[in-house]
């Protein structure tokens, strides 16, 4: 060939190569944008499952609510243990008047041994004593119960002087940072602290309620905060959130803290922080420009009226259901009742009240069992309907008498205000979210509070003059999230809420023009060494566990709608159906086709042989082997609504209740829920725990039992 | 309720739009059968299509509005791509056709490429990664002791995960 050709060839060679680099990179780069995106999916159906999954949880209190509906209807208590046992779960606690709280959870006896190596509070406190607590808790100290009381005393009397909506101003030089929902996770203040510096005459802080539950540190965050509240009383501000509430922290893990870290004095320190939560603050204002409150607004917000209300008279937020065709949710609490207990009527005191409780008529003879019955029915009735008339709307028109009779005494110039009213007015700004569509309806998710559209916020922006709204409530992916045309800020401060590497925490700074300064980060140091991929598959790894445990909880009800598809017989069904029965039962609201690949690990022809996939789930809960399926899924299904009783029967918070209670519970359950418990299936329950302390039984072991153990722990 | 036995083709068309409509509403924030148009790439993609820039462009033209407000709407993105998936465009990429990608610009085969390689070619050749994009790869694909790219080990991880 002559030297003309081989240039060519040697041309065409390169321009061929080059090609081929061209259609490689390209290759490649298809590829790896197509994995980026599945990673995304991934990573937002993750998100999706954590939260259809945590506010299915929310709805436990609806179902909670039904099984004490369910109990005034259809139990006929057969003895007066059973008709105590009864009662006690309808009312709860005691209430004390001021003297008696003072006298009840005194601490000046208490002694403190020289033994003791932790931090001794005195009051009034220094800002060197927080540093000491600072350090203290980051060595895993304890404070002594002592202190613990000492410091909720001077922080109720502290909290007690404050007006219901707190105050702030950014003077010229100064900044205001907002912390959103720790929920007992200290690693995450300490970083704030690290990050942004502690509070001081030059660094204001607000901090959004929702401080305890869920996490292992709550009480440790609520002695740093309130320390700090403290000291620097005009730079340090509390909102309350929805779990500042006792009925909640039965729930979510509070309760339990304060008992396993206190076990003696746990019962007087709780009795007390629930008499600081009331006192807490409802909303903060920044240059009368920003609110920021815990949850939200509805469309019957009014600053002017929350200003008024009196907010100690809501200890508990939470009520339970309305017999009547209502979305708001209702449970039976009494609030702050100014009388003792049945329990000592010797020494009847004169209750201020407007509704003395009333005193059962004596009981008839026991050997009549039905009139024993109806007295019974009739007792347990009347204490329910005067729990419900101290707070609720009456339950027909006709009864305007007791309703008019709820007025507020301390508002003599302008107009009257029911209870009822003002009860609403704390209830939404604790419990609302905000969605994206016009208008305001009932939150049936939560089951207390609104969900408020744009319009909402826009009119309460414009009723009183603010720029924005900041609240809390909610976890977002990156700490922050704004809506409504940038109006409402939701921050959430606990980073990794669900599971390491789920979410990052933030803050946010404002200065004098109130323009919003984010910093987020993330409490864990292994969440940064992993890949993004790592990351989100050991995230999803956790949501999916959580998912395959609520499936095995509806094993039969997924049983029968697969059959509903199966009508020949085959054990197999298609995968579209497979979705849709799937649904149809959960209702999650999940994507299930993006996330069946994660769940449905074999097929045969593409259809699904439902029976053993359902059976490799219950194969995950392999602890439990020895008992009834059945009686598992109940379990499951119910677990958090069973602690929330057992620990409503536990009134001395002891983590013990006796065989007999326990007993009775689960029969009452299993009438309620319609499944056959002999007494030796509960025996069975019993011993799948493996113990007996002189007659009774450690609940919280009982439920470990049933608890998928967590990585992470 | 069961559903009743119709026309094979109808069922695996409901069940192609039920997969799309499912995969929008993810990224669907407000609710209101909307997505952004910056999302689109990766709802087709997790639908299990592999398009390049230059296809996604093209079918965005097709689901666009007259007037690009930035927001694709469902109405017009469901006949489209389920026309995609019924088509089967835009195939997957099998692993061994990924492997010769990496080995062509492996010029001498010995199985790995180095960094500075890698970036050169991803980033000025083909349709070109961001930085961001570059970088994300290289954390997973990054031998950091050699400063290379061992391809073969680098597939294999990627694609475990894939379904």
């Amino acid at each position: 060939m002559g030297s003309g050709s081989s240039v060519n060839v040697n041309y065409k060679y390169s321009l061929q190569k080059s090609e081929n680099a061209f259609k490689a990179a390209v290759l490649i780069q298809r590829w790896y944008r197509r994995h980026v995106a599945r990673l995304e999916m991934r990573r937002r159906c993750t998100w999706r499952i954590f939260q259809s999954i945590e506010y299915a949880c929310e709805q436990d209190q609806i179902k909670l609510h039904n099984f004490f509906s369910y109990l005034v209807d259809h139990f006929t208590p057969s003895s007066s243990k059973e008709r105590d046992f009864i009662s006690r779960m309808f009312i709860s606690g005691e209430s004390f008047k001021e003297a008696e709280l003072e006298k009840y959870c005194d601490y000046e006896s208490m002694e403190v041994p020289d033994s003791y190596t932790g931090p001794r509070l005195s009051f009034p406190l220094l800002p060197d004593q927080a540093t000491a607590l600072l350090e203290a808790f980051k060595q895993k100290q304890q404070l002594h119960p002592r202190y613990v009381l000492n410091l909720l005393h001077e922080t109720r009397k502290h909290l007690k002087q404050l007006p219901n909506i707190s105050h702030v101003s950014t003077c010229y030089s100064e900044e205001v940072t907002v912390c959103g929902d720790l929920h007992g996770q200290l690693d995450d203040l300490f970083l704030i602290f690290y990050k942004n510096g502690l509070p001081s005459p030059s660094k204001s802080y607000v901090f959004n309620g929702d401080f305890v539950d869920r996490g292992k540190q709550s009480l440790e965050i609520l002695i740093i905060l309130f320390t700090f509240l403290l000291i620097y009383p005009n730079e340090v501000h509390l909102n309350r959130g929805n779990h500042e509430d006792h009925m909640v922290n039965l729930r979510y893990g509070f309760t339990k803290e304060v008992m396993q870290k206190y076990k003696v004095h746990g019962k007087k320190i709780l009795k007390m922080i629930q008499n600081v939560f009331c006192w807490l603050p409802l909303a903060t204002l920044i240059d009368q420009k920003v609110l920021i409150i815990h949850g939200g607004i509805s469309d019957t917000t009014d600053l002017d009226v929350l200003e008024k209300i009196q907010r100690n008279k809501f200890i508990s937020v939470l009520r339970g259901k309305k017999r009547k065709d209502s979305n708001r949710n209702v449970e039976i609490q009494e609030i702050n009742r100014e009388s003792k207990t049945e329990a000592d009527p010797a020494e009847k005191e004169a209750a201020p009240s407007l509704f003395p409780q009333p005193r059962p008529a004596p009981a008839p003879s026991m050997s009549n069992r039905q009139e024993f019955s109806r007295w019974v029915r009739q007792t347990v009735q009347e204490q329910i309907e005067w729990c419900r008339r101290l707070v609720d709307i009456s339950e027909s028109e006709e009864e305007e008498l007791t309703y008019s009779s709820v007025v507020s005494l301390t508002d003599l110039d302008g107009p009257c205000r029911t209870r009822e009213e003002d009860w609403k007015q704390v209830l939404d700004i604790l419990w609302s979210d905000p969605m994206p569509q016009e208008g305001c309806r009932a939150n049936t998710v939560r089951g207390g509070g609104c969900y408020f559209g744009p319009d909402v916020t826009q009119k309460i922006l414009e009723k009183h003059n603010l720029q924005f709204l900041i609240r809390s409530h909610e976890c977002k992916q990156e700490g922050y999230e704004f809506c409504h045309s940038r109006k409402v800020l939701t921050i959430f401060s606990a980073s990794n809420y669900y599971e390491i590497g789920s979410n990052r925490g933030a803050y946010v700074k404002l200065g004098p023009d109130l323009v919003p300064h984010f910093v987020q980060y993330q409490a864990n140091k292994t969440a940064h060494t992993l890949t993004m991929t790592q990351r989100i598959s050991r995230v999803e790894e956790s949501a999916f566990r959580a998912l395959r445990e609520k499936l095995f909880a509806h094993t039969s009800a997924l049983i029968s709608a697969f059959k509903a598809y199966d009508k020949d017989n085959t054990g197999r069904i298609t995968l579209s159906n497979w979705a849709t029965a799937v649904e149809s039962v959960l209702r999650l609201g999940l994507p299930w086709r993006m996330l069946r690949p994660q769940l449905v690990r074999s097929t045969v022809d593409g259809m699904l042989e439902y029976k053993s996939w359902l059976d490799d789930l219950a194969m995950e809960q392999r602890s439990q082997e020895h008992i009834q399926s059945s009686l598992l899924e109940v379990i499951y299904r119910n677990r958090s609504n069973l602690e929330t009783i057992f620990r409503i029967i536990d009134r001395d918070h002891s983590g013990l209740i006796s065989f007999e209670e326990f007993h009775q519970t689960w029969k009452l359950f299993s009438s309620h829920m319609n499944i056959e418990l002999t007494d030796d299936g509960i025996n069975d329950l019993v011993r799948s725990i493996d113990f007996n302390k002189d007659g009774n039984i450690d609940f919280n072991e009982f439920l470990e039992a049933f608890r998928l153990v967590k990585q992470s722990q | 309720m069961a559903e009743q036995a119709g026309n094979g083709e109808d069922d695996a068309v409901a069940e192609i739009e039920k997969k799309i409509i499912e995969a929008f509403e993810v990224f669907d924030h407000e609710c209101n059968q909307t997505v952004d148009v910056r999302e689109i790439g990766s709802i087709v993609r997790s639908l299990g299509c592999f398009p390049t820039e230059a296809e996604l462009h093209e079918l965005l033209a097709m689901v666009e509005e007259e007037e690009p407000t930035g927001y694709i709407h469902l109405e017009k993105f469901l006949p489209v791509m389920t026309k995609v998936l019924l088509d089967r465009s835009y195939r997957p990429i099998p692993e061994d056709v990924l492997l010769h990608a990496f080995e062509a610009l492996d010029e001498n085969k010995c199985g790995y490429i180095t960094k500075e390689k890698l970036v050169k070619y991803l980033t000025e050749e083909g349709e070109p990664f961001t930085q961001e994009e570059m970088e994300d790869m290289l954390s997973t694909a990054l031998d950091p002791e050699t400063n290379t790219v061992r391809y073969r080990d680098y597939i294999s991880v990627m694609t475990v995960d894939e379904t």
